[in-house]
């Protein structure tokens, strides 16, 4: 039989969307539906993620930028406003804060009279990428898991419909994992979750958990090795079910998954390329029945440039819309059975896979294997880095192709992207503290208190004491700081000091020459402080600097994410380093960069200061202005270069010389 | 330069502003004399006794969580109002003689507070064993801070050096690591002032460890040497236990006698390391070495004591 007796139902097609306030997002929202998108894909901003309120320290600068401030009850019930809940599907892009967010909607909708039974959607909720890629957790690791073990046995009979994690693959790729690589650590961490879960639920109940659990998956532009991967990890995944945990019905052994296709591969030279790479990703992802996406968001073209635009994201929706309702996908059974090429890469990547998990397992599992797992990530990442410097690995404008007509898409007033205007932060402070002002204080104390108590007793399931402390009225920062003060606090492993030297390569040994010419004419060896201020957690890009300029013979201190600017400066000062690298993705440069140079010359450091990260064309002239010494953005993809040119600078601002 | 007597005096005055200045100046290369001068500033002559600083080596395997622990070790001595400087010194590379120097991000601290400083050092191109600068570096610190920490990374080796600097060395151990164990026995590592095992919360495994530690020790002829148990993850315990256990043992010291000893261990050690046995061999041997550095006056710092050996080569 080659055709279907009935047409497939299309995936639910979503935009990952939210920016600002709560009122300004769900205006997007209902524009986004109307426009034909079947689900929700909520991004939170990175306070909300982190655990703080608006007017919290770390917050400064972040507020709103990548997503939607939601401090309390009250901003989710705006943001929500006029959605009907008993019929939504909301995909939450949250971790460490989950459990809090998932009071807070749940609270919403049992104030609008919708039953916690009729809520469909999904929590991210998985930590351990968090760790190891994204960066945007809030508690040690163990505190963490039974935070989402407590979740997953909360929902399984109290929100049957809603998937409390999303193991998620995807930021193991954006962080360069292979594969291998990508099946073996998210699988692995999975584990780690159901082993967790099991003693928390009756041994009847467990086989639903299993059920419960969904993925949250990347597909790069090798797409058919991508889907292939997918069937992998679909096989793999019905093998751990039965043999590890004992699950026999076959509905709960379906390998269930949404996409966010591949954001890594997107370039800022010729941006207008990436919607084709786009499409060619989506097609990974879908072209297949047996491995079908059950949930789709793209990514906009304009995303290596800075935020995108409503039109932007109108136009990945658009691709979606496209192949599920103009082309044949849907028409047909799977239409790679029997496929020598699929099954033989296939079992390729199950056989890859299987033999990392054994090496994760060895380790201890997921959890412990959590620095083993990110040192080989710097080291694939590493890897692809230096195959696209070499020319080993086309990227089509970037570093083959490059000569092209200027872009129109840019040409606009905005420059092609969004902006998000920096008063917001001052409204948001004002507003959280209104709130608190106007909720009855001792409710949201006593809350509060039995709240630190439910998470001193491991024993106890986290979920009740949010879902009261959400009801009555309190805030973000507080719930998070509240289990932070039972916790602690916690600084992932960066995987840098672990990564293995580097491959030589006449560019690294002429390098190296000029880093000890230098070195000599200062008399100490050059050192550098590379710095990720604020509190965005995508630290691939410092972490390259940071080991090539180890390999280069550079001292370098690494402090890891989320620095404030006068840690950054006291740093710099204590330790006595030449130059100080930032790297900055969120979009919030323009507020903490200044910042930085700021206490950098009250604390008396007379070092140059160079930035990277996305930085829109127009912002790295304020910044140069400002006092940067360089700006590098996406298109400086050599970091050789780069590395270069940060000795000569070195060398230029004490005074010594760089070539003899 | 008259700026090295004032940053001499800074340091005897506890100016925390000195201690980077202090730093960038040691590790200069060809400012070996410009140290020696500043160290001299705050020698005990200088100082008119010994550096009150207690002098805290932390030393163990890579991965055994020495991090965790000096950072709640860090946080409990300053609750009680110490200030600490943390020297973490990170081996470079072989090939590239850059380092990453990452240590000091484990270690959790409040930026805006004055009494802690972290500074990390790569070992530089010495193999095994502690950089001439490292120790000016703690013995410049000693002036200025109360506790001074330095964290070195290896076992076996290493914290031969770190005693000869350290007032109290602590070896950091993780249960079902055995090397520190055979070390121990094979009689290849020093006995340590304090042993901590760490990832107490692994239960049966890190009791074990403790036990088992705690018999080698008895067979080395060692067994009043503590061994303290902490957990790893936080919130961390038996910190007050260790904290406790080192204070103990630095009363326990006869402080002058260990830091003369510590002078002179380190004069001849560096000197060797500069000059070679052919160095040691024109001063007539090693013991005739230790029959001089006895004779120079025991309250001068180390650097002097190395420009005695130098005038009699």
């Amino acid at each position: 039989m080659h055709r279907l007796p009935e047409r497939d139902r299309p995936w639910v097609m979503r935009t990952y969307a939210g920016h600002s306030t709560a009122r300004e997002s769900n205006q997007l929202y209902r524009t986004n539906l109307a426009k034909g998108q079947t689900g929700l894909s909520v991004a939170f901003d990175l306070p909300t993620q982190t655990g703080y309120d608006p007017d919290q320290e770390l917050s400064r600068g972040e507020v709103g930028k990548v997503g939607v401030q939601i401090a309390h009850k009250g901003d989710m019930h705006t943001l929500l406003d006029g959605i009907p809940l008993d019929e939504m599907n909301t995909s939450m892009t949250i971790n460490a804060t989950a459990a809090w967010l998932l009071a807070l909607y749940m609270t919403v909708a049992e104030e609008n009279g919708v039953e916690r039974a009729a809520l469909q959607g999904t929590t991210q909720n998985d930590i351990i990428k968090e760790f190891l890629s994204r960066g945007t957790y809030a508690f040690p690791p163990e505190p963490s898991m039974r935070l989402i073990a407590d979740m997953i046995a909360f929902t399984v009979d109290e929100v049957p419909r809603w998937n409390p994690v999303n193991i998620c693959s995807y930021h193991l790729q954006e962080a360069g994992a292979t594969p291998v690589q990508e099946i073996a650590y998210s699988l692995s961490t999975a584990i780690a979750v159901l082993d967790r879960v099991r003693p928390r639920v009756p041994d009847e109940t467990f086989p639903r958990v299993f059920g419960r659990i969904s993925f949250f998956v990347n597909a790069g532009i090798r797409f058919i090795e991508e889907h292939a991967k997918l069937r992998a990890m679909g096989r793999l995944w019905e093998e751990i079910g039965r043999g590890r945990y004992g699950v026999d019905d076959d509905k709960l052994l379906r390998f269930r998954y949404g996409v966010q296709v591949n954001s890594l591969g997107l370039t800022e030279a010729q941006p207008e390329n990436n919607i084709i790479r786009i499409v060619l990703e989506a097609l990974g992802v879908t072209l297949g029945r047996a491995a079908r996406a059950r949930a789709l968001q793209l990514p906009a073209w304009n995303e290596a440039l800075g935020l995108p635009r409503p039109w932007d994201q109108q136009w990945s929706l658009r691709i979606q819309q496209i192949l599920a309702y103009e082309t044949d996908l849907l028409d047909y059974p799977d239409i790679f059975e029997g496929s020598k090429v699929m099954d033989g890469l296939v079992d390729e990547l199950v056989e890859g896979a299987r033999e990392e998990m054994a090496v994760v397992a060895e380790q201890g599992g997921a959890v412990a294997a959590v620095p083993y797992m990110k040192t080989r990530l710097v080291e694939s990442h590493r890897e692809r880095v230096r195959r696209i410097e070499a020319g080993e690995l086309t990227v089509v404008g970037q570093n083959a192709y490059t000569g092209a007509e200027p872009s129109p898409l840019q040409d606009g007033e905005d420059g092609g992207i969004l902006r998000v205007d920096p008063a917001i932060e001052q409204g948001a402070v004002e507003a959280v503290k209104a709130w608190r002002a106007e909720r009855d204080e001792a409710a949201v104390e006593r809350a509060l208190d039995e709240l630190s108590a439910a998470a001193a007793d491991p024993e106890v399931n986290i979920m009740p004491a949010t879902l009261a402390a959400a009801a009555a009225g309190a805030t973000t920062g507080e719930w998070a700081g509240a289990l932070r003060a039972t916790f602690g606090e916690y600084r992932a492993p960066t995987g840098v000091g672990e990564a293995a030297a580097a491959r030589d390569d006449s560019a690294l040994v002429e390098l190296r020459e000029r880093v000890e010419r230098v070195s000599e004419g200062l008399g100490r060896r050059v050192k550098i402080l590379v710095g990720k201020p604020g509190l965005d957690g995508h630290s691939n890009g410092a972490e390259q600097i940071a080991v090539r300029a180890r390999d280069a013979g550079m001292d370098v201190v690494y402090e890891g994410i989320r620095l404030t600017p006068a840690r950054i400066a006291r740093t710099a000062v204590d330790e006595g380093v030449h130059v100080v690298g930032l790297s900055i993705l969120s979009g919030s440069h323009s507020e903490l960069i200044p910042a930085v140079l700021r206490e950098l010359e009250a604390a008396g450091a007379n070092v140059p200061v160079v930035v990277g990260g996305i930085i829109p064309q127009a912002d790295e002239a304020a910044l140069l202005g400002a006092g940067v010494a360089r700006v590098y953005t996406p298109k400086d993809f050599e970091v050789s270069r780069i590395m270069g040119d940060i000795v000569e600078l070195v060398a230029e601002h004490h005074e010594v010389a760089a070539v003899s | 330069m008259a700026s090295l007597a004032e940053l001499g005096r800074r340091l005897r005055e506890r100016d925390r502003s000195a201690a980077p200045e202090a730093l960038n100046l040691i590790e200069s290369r060809g400012r070996r004399e410009d140290a020696a001068a500043l160290l001299a500033e705050v020698s005990p002559a200088a100082l008119g006794g010994e550096a009150p600083a207690h002098l805290v080596g932390v030393t163990g395997p890579p991965g055994a969580g020495k991090s965790t622990l000096l950072s709640a070790l860090v946080a409990l001595w300053r609750r009680e109002g110490r200030t600490v400087a943390v020297l973490a010194v990170d081996p470079s590379s072989k090939r590239s003689g850059g380092a990453l120097l990452g240590d000091r991000a484990r270690i959790e601290h409040d930026p805006a507070d004055d009494g802690i400083l972290i500074r990390s050092t790569a070992a530089g191109a010495r193999l095994g064993g502690l950089a001439a600068p490292t120790r000016e570096a703690a013995d410049a610190l000693a002036a200025a801070f109360d506790v001074v920490v330095i964290e070195t990374v290896g076992v076996g080796q290493s914290e031969t050096d770190v005693a000869d600097v350290c007032d109290t060395v602590a070896v950091v151990v993780q249960p079902a690591s055995g090397d520190v164990l055979q070390f121990l026995k094979a009689g290849i590592m020093e006995v340590p002032d304090v042993l901590v095992v760490t990832k107490a919360d692994l239960g049966e495994a890190a009791t074990r460890a403790r036990r088992d530690l705690a018999q080698a020790l008895a067979a080395a002829g060692s067994g009043e040497v503590p061994v303290v148990a902490v957990s790893s993850l936080p919130p961390v315990t038996g910190i007050e236990e260790l904290a406790g256990t080192i204070d103990a043992h630095r009363r326990s010291l006869d402080l002058g006698a260990r830091r003369l000893a510590a002078r002179r261990a380190s004069a001849l050690r560096e000197f060797t390391a500069e000059r070679g046995d052919s160095g040691l061999r024109a001063l007539g041997g090693r013991r005739a070495a230790e029959r001089l550095l006895a004779g120079e006056n025991p309250d001068v710092g180390v650097n002097a004591l190395i420009a005695a050996l130098e005038a009699r080569r």
